[in-house]
């Protein structure tokens, strides 16, 4: 059985339809299946992230059925092993081989610009909820590339500059994973936070897979800084949080962290040491939203764990998909007409708990929420909201076309105000 | 040995299947026919040094990845020419390997696999760190094919075109005199030294020489992948060529081929049934290893070479 394309299917119908006949690809009719290309990376540096975006997108066909508008769903999950070369392989396989009729998925930026560049080609819809490189749906923008229940990499710190600056931070100090998405990441804070009329006393930006942060906690304890703000992935993001505290910095200088910092595929391994974090994003798996309760829930019952942001985002976007799908009764074919119902709903009722809608840049416009970690009755810990800050936009409070004409943030550019 | 009538008729064999291959592989098929020629290219690249010349190199995944930077950077960023940029490719290429070249050429065995691997491994560095012109972990997109070129077929016939014109070439320097010292060097370096060969020299120019083919691959890769960021340049990358001629058999331009499309068609095909298929090919590439080590091409003439024994001996 080819294992690697399945279809979900409620009940009986599950058993009526064999595997055989699906790896048979039909042609691109309105009639067969809606086929999905879902790539993600199993395989690599982020196969665990990459474990969990499947299990995201799986989880909400599972529970609202694989049929749309009378029209089957197949899914078809490709590995892009976190290497942007692979990434496009399996684009163009899934594009050209398996007739997939759009694509979904991917993490790393390059893995996600490698596939947009290959479908500003062919003009196939392809749907981002992770992948943040911020000229994706900027400078760079490519009509059929769409950030369903994605954001951009410098959207999300901007409220929390806002709101470290009115927490009474004055001076801060940064410190980044040195590659894009940290670059943009920090650009955001850092721009929104010197505009506001504070300081940015030093950043530090490190290699990947940093094993020792010592010798910058030595100096961001020296340095006098009022806050701390810190962007880092994955293994990184777990030492950075464990050191902090083991240097004794945790509840002396406040750390506000990029979502990734305090992601649940972080801190579901933590204790207290990674108490008390402020963080932004737009999903907060603490809230008491009834939507995000129960799919917390359900996530939490299906996985045995609290959903992380890949969960969390391929499961909104299978849902904003899906609400897309019904709109042009299952017409995927239309790419246009799909396009267009994509960039026009407003999706109410979704675990993000508020209501979202798209900008005309392809970028979702969200209500972010301000967390902290805190630790629920069990002991485990988790994000809870402590602020909502309305409409955030990818540009933020700038006008998007005066926005774009300063550059990408980089090391060298960080749109810090003197 | 194929007599000379053979070898037309099987040459002639294969360029009639690369002909008719668009037809019998329509789709994705073909692209992945494209990918395969380009990595043979690599690949016999490689084999120059590795099979012909005894020096094992790590580091034409480099040599290829500064090619296709080049020709996307000039192409996309500062808009030039794509045939100018390919030259400009290419080139840059060859510099790279005259550099690795002087660097490498006086060591030999481990000692030249670590050096190689060193001098690839700082390609990569700066690919990643120099953000402002390599766009770092991002790397650098955009098309780089005139339009003629834009339909799957024509680039694919375009590709073979130059595979063909490329394999003659390797064909023929391994094969010229140069070459056979090439191949003396690789069985005895002394005794090359002792009849007056500058070994240095030899192996400088044979450096050089599969440089600038790795750097052709490279441009070409340009023109099929839209895309480069560093792990075009990765050691994997140079390792990936590496397998795909010592898989096919080292010491042979046909294994090298073989083994650039085993390696490509495994890849694409064992991903299909399974996420776990870079365990596959770890058992493929050991299995080949304890059974065929001299590669796919080595173990055919073995056999061939048995079979003929044993008929003769009736």
């Amino acid at each position: 059985m080819d294992r690697r394309s399945f279809v979900k299917t409620i009940g009986a119908a599950a058993t009526a339809v064999s595997a055989g006949s699906l790896a048979r690809t039909a042609s691109a009719q309105s009639s067969g299946p809606i086929r999905i290309g879902l790539l993600a990376p199993l395989t690599g540096v982020l196969a665990a992230g990459g474990k969990e975006l499947v299990e995201g997108f799986e989880l909400f066909w599972k529970q609202n059925g694989t049929t749309v508008a009378g029209r089957q769903i197949e899914i078809i999950v490709e590995d892009d092993a976190s290497n942007p070369d692979t990434a496009l392989q399996k684009a163009r396989r899934l594009v050209e081989q398996r007739n997939a009729h759009f694509l979904v998925g991917n993490i790393l930026a390059n893995t996600g610009l490698a596939v947009a560049e290959y479908v500003k080609g062919n003009g196939v819809p392809y749907f981002i909820s992770v992948v943040a490189a911020d000229d994706l749906t900027q400078r760079k923008r490519i009509p059929n590339v769409v950030r369903v229940a994605g954001y951009s990499a410098s959207q999300m710190p901007r409220p929390l500059a806002e709101f470290a600056y009115k927490r009474g931070a004055r001076k801060i100090v940064t410190i980044s994973q040195d590659y894009t998405f940290g670059h943009e990441q920090c650009g955001g804070f850092s721009q929104t936070f010197t505009e506001l009329g504070g300081t940015v006393v030093q950043q530090f930006w490190h290699p990947l897979n940093t094993a020792d942060f010592s010798p910058y906690l030595a100096q961001i304890q020296s340095s006098g800084a009022d806050g701390v703000f810190v962007m880092e992935t994955g293994a990184d993001a777990n030492r950075m949080i464990q050191q902090y505290a083991n240097f004794g910095l945790k509840g002396k200088i406040p750390m506000y962290g990029a979502m990734n910092l305090t992601d649940q595929s972080v801190i579901r391994t933590l204790g207290p040491e990674c108490g008390g974090i402020f963080s932004s994003a737009h999903f907060c798996e603490g809230s008491d939203n009834a939507q995000t309760r129960k799919f917390v829930t359900d996530y939490e019952k299906a996985y045995g764990k609290l959903p992380s942001l890949y969960g969390f985002s391929q499961y909104a976007c299978a849902m904003w998909l899906n609400e897309a799908m019904k709109q042009v009764s299952a017409k995927v074919e239309d790419r246009p007409a799909l396009l267009k119902a994509v960039n026009s709903i407003s999706l109410d009722n979704s675990p993000l708990g508020r209501p979202v809608k798209m900008d005309r840049y392809g970028n979702p416009i969200y209500d972010v929420f301000i967390r902290e970690t805190r630790a629920r009755p069990d002991g485990k810990f988790w994000n809870v909201p402590v602020e909502v800050v309305p409409q955030v936009s990818q540009f933020g409070k700038y006008d998007p076309e005066t926005y774009m004409k300063q550059p990408s943030y980089s090391r060298t550019f960080q749109g810090i105000k003197k | 040995m194929l007599t000379k009538n053979s070898r037309l008729l099987w040459n002639g064999l294969g360029l009639v299947f690369l002909v008719v291959l668009p037809f019998l592989f329509p789709g994705y098929k073909t692209s992945i026919a494209t990918e395969i020629m380009i990595f043979a290219v690599l690949a016999m690249s490689i084999d120059i040094l590795a099979g012909h010349s005894g020096r094992t190199p790590l580091c034409h995944g480099a040599i290829f990845g500064v090619a296709t930077y080049v020709v996307l950077y000039y192409v996309t960023v500062a808009g030039g020419s794509v045939w100018v940029g390919s030259l400009l490719g290419i080139l840059a290429g060859v510099l790279v390997a005259v550099i690795f070249a002087l660097l490498a050429i006086r060591t030999s065995g481990v000692y030249f696999i670590l050096l190689t691997l060193a001098l690839g491994m700082v390609v990569w560095g700066v690919c990643l760190r120099w953000t402002s012109v390599t766009g770092g972990e991002n790397g650098i997109r955009g098309t780089v094919r005139p339009d003629w070129l834009s339909d799957q077929v024509s680039l694919y016939y375009f590709v073979a075109v130059c595979f063909v014109i490329l394999t003659y070439g390797m064909w023929r320097f391994v094969n010229s005199p140069f070459g056979l010292t090439l191949k003396g060097i690789r069985e005895s370096e002394s005794r090359m030294r002792t009849l007056g060969y500058d070994v240095s020299t030899h192996l400088f120019i044979g450096f050089t020489v599969s440089g600038f083919f790795a750097g052709v691959a490279g441009a070409l890769y340009a023109f099929f992948n839209s895309f480069v960021s560093p792990s075009t340049v990765a050691l994997a990358q140079s390792v990936e060529g590496l397998l795909m001629a010592i898989v096919g058999g080292a010491g042979s331009l046909l294994g090298s081929i073989i083994g650039s499309a085993l390696v490509i068609s495994l890849e694409n095909a064992v991903s299909l049934y399974t996420e776990r298929w870079l365990m596959v090919l770890g058992f493929m590439f050991i299995i080949t290893m304890l059974f065929a080590p001299q590669g796919i091409v080595g173990a055919v003439k073995s056999l061939a070479a048995r079979y003929r024994a044993g008929s003769a001996g009736q």
